[in-house]
């Protein structure tokens, strides 16, 4: 490469990486989020253009084309189709993409510099030792990156149960697989010095780093998910930042420990919100789903009311001020809208409406702002846990709409309660509480509800959807 | 100084750099955010173009090419969800 070309790529690497550093930084605020997507967009551009000019006009364009034009179009494809409320497991399944990139990378380098070439020798002799080193932790994170956020996109989408699987002599058998993985790593880099059997002993890291993500992620429960998802994706920035090490490219380095540094803080952050420490996140074993009923057996309840849609009409016309609750049960229930709809109503016979927005309502935290954003309704009405708790006791009615753990007082009063501590939202001071939920099944925490029972409480059995809709036909019947 | 001493100091700072950019984020942004940097990790993009440059079947243009194509969905995918989730934020204002 002449050297003009050399300043022009290096120059042009510097600009890619300032832009993602300015790119990151605003969209980590709410009014110039979107902006700093784009200038990040940009970057990633930027740094595409720069490789392509850093390798010249190469051999044959063929396998790099395909590459670039398969991959937007799946990307592209994808990411228009996904209904709102599944970002959760869409981030899950390209963050697993991009490890398994980063860990075919490797393997295809080692291809490249050593099995084609048919050079004798080390791994380390031939890169270097850091890159060798570098090459297999890059297999070892993305194969774990990519099985492990499989697992998680299939525990999201319900395609594998909510609740932890737990094998026996799970953290022995994690240690183990992690022991041998280092082992077969460092045999791939130091070990062994005959190309076929270092590509046999390549792919057997591969194996044994697909097998290990699996084996981390199954025993965590589904409510955790979001911060697996979140950790997954700061080690597939630490995979590109090791494969920057192996081909020696800073862009990368500073790219992937970027996303590395800000995944963990953002996993810090979800942990705070929830009330969890990363380690006993880590080691599973936590909650189960809706769907399991783990527990079921252990929470029976002795005094329920029930209330039907006719009723709860007439409460809500009454109000002066009522909250709504969103949980994930309305995103399931794609009531969005319904929402929305059954606000104006409200609005219209001079009601007050606003929305109290637990950090982890949803599969992730974010999710609810996101899907009621998508259903029109007006930021500003969204109010966060903090701000929302004083006003509840002067509230006249609350609707807590398929949300069940961030509104169970246990968390306040019952010290031995698995969520104890956790911040709710504080619904249970509110004149009346109508919980709209399916069946009294426990929620992603698996425990009983402690606000169900509660006099101020009426259940109002039915899907989230459903129920809305009937809600709007007596509200409209009343009006009349 | 050799290349590898120089990826240490660019790492080490870059993690800082990472640290203090996302220190305070409001629980709205969570979601956009972790999809936002998922597709910045899509940067290995660069990588997998370096191992894909002849014209031959072999198992390094196979694997190359697999790699882009993941990384590119990882970077398009994740951009495009991105926008998505952040055009909805911007549009009652």
């Amino acid at each position: 490469m002449s050297d003009t070309r050399a300043v022009v790529v290096a120059l042009i690497y510097l600009l890619s990486a300032t832009l993602f550093v300015f790119g990151l930084k605003r969209l980590a605020r709410v009014r110039t989020a979107r902006q700093g997507n784009a200038i990040s967009a940009v970057a990633m551009l930027l740094a595409v253009v720069g490789t392509l000019i850093e390798l010249g006009i190469v051999q044959d364009y063929r396998w790099i084309l395909a590459g670039l034009v398969a991959g937007s179009l799946v990307g592209a494809v994808i990411a228009v189709r996904v209904p709102m409320t599944s970002m959760p497991e869409m981030v899950a399944i390209l963050n697993g993409f991009g490890g398994a990139a980063s860990a075919l990378v490797a393997i295809s380098i080692y291809w490249v510099d050593v099995v084609e070439p048919g050079k004798p020798g080390t791994l380390a002799s031939i890169l270097g030792g850091s890159q060798a080193v570098t090459a297999f932790l890059s297999v070892l994170i993305g194969g774990v990156t990519f099985s492990g956020s499989l697992v998680a996109y299939a525990k999201l989408n319900g395609s594998l149960p909510g609740k932890p699987i737990l094998l026996p002599g799970r953290h022995a058998l994690n240690v183990a697989l992690l022991l041998l993985s280092v082992a077969l790593g460092l045999v791939f880099a130091y070990g062994v010095g005959d190309p076929a059997r270092g590509a046999t002993v390549v792919w057997a890291l591969l194996a044994a780093s697909l097998v290990l993500g699996v084996l981390l992620v199954i025993p965590i429960g589904g409510a955790d998910m979001p911060v697996v998802v979140s950790l997954l994706n700061s080690y597939s920035g630490l995979a590109a930042c090791a494969t920057g090490f192996v081909i020696g490219n800073n862009l990368l380095i500073i790219s992937g420990s970027m996303v590395g540094a800000a995944g963990i803080i953002l996993t810090r952050i979800m942990c705070d919100a929830m009330n969890r420490s990363l380690p006993s996140v880590v080691l599973g074993g936590f909650g189960g789903d809706s769907s399991s009923g783990a527990a079921a057996g252990s929470q029976e309840y002795a005094s329920t009311r029930s209330a039907g849609p006719e009723e709860t009409a007439m409460v809500l016309e009454a109000a002066r001020k009522v909250v709504v609750v969103p949980g994930y049960g309305l995103a399931v229930a794609q009531a969005q809208h319904a929402v929305r709809e059954l606000g104006d109503l409200l609005k219209k016979r001079g009601v007050e409406v606003l929305y109290a927005i637990h950090p982890v309502a949803g599969r992730m935290p974010g999710h609810m702002n996101v899907l009621l954003a998508e259903a029109d309704i007006p930021y500003e009405l969204l109010w966060e846990m903090e701000k929302i708790n004083p006003e509840f006791r002067d509230t006249d009615a609350v609707i807590v709409l398929g949300a069940n753990d961030v509104v169970n007082p246990a968390a306040m009063t019952k010290k031995d309660s698995p969520i104890f501590g956790m911040p709710i939202l504080e619904v249970h001071h509110a004149k009346t509480v109508f919980v709209v939920k399916r069946s009294l099944a426990a929620g992603y925490a698996g425990i009983k509800n402690e606000l169900f029972e509660q006099p101020n409480t009426m259940m109002v059995f039915g899907d989230a959807k459903k129920v809305l809709q009937e809600l709007i036909g007596e509200l409209k019947q009343l009006g009349g | 100084m050799g290349p590898l001493l120089i990826g240490l100091y660019v790492f080490v700072l870059s993690v800082f750099v990472g640290f203090e950019v996302i220190n305070k984020v409001p629980p709205t942004l969570h979601t956009p955010l972790m999809s936002g940097a998922n597709a910045i990790s899509g940067i290995t993009i660069v990588g997998a173009l370096y191992t894909a440059q002849t014209a031959d079947v072999t198992v390094s243009n196979v694997l190359g090419c697999a790699a882009i194509a993941l990384a590119m969905i990882n970077v398009v995918g994740g951009y495009l969800v991105t926008d998505r989730m952040l055009k909805m934020f911007g549009r009652k204002r």
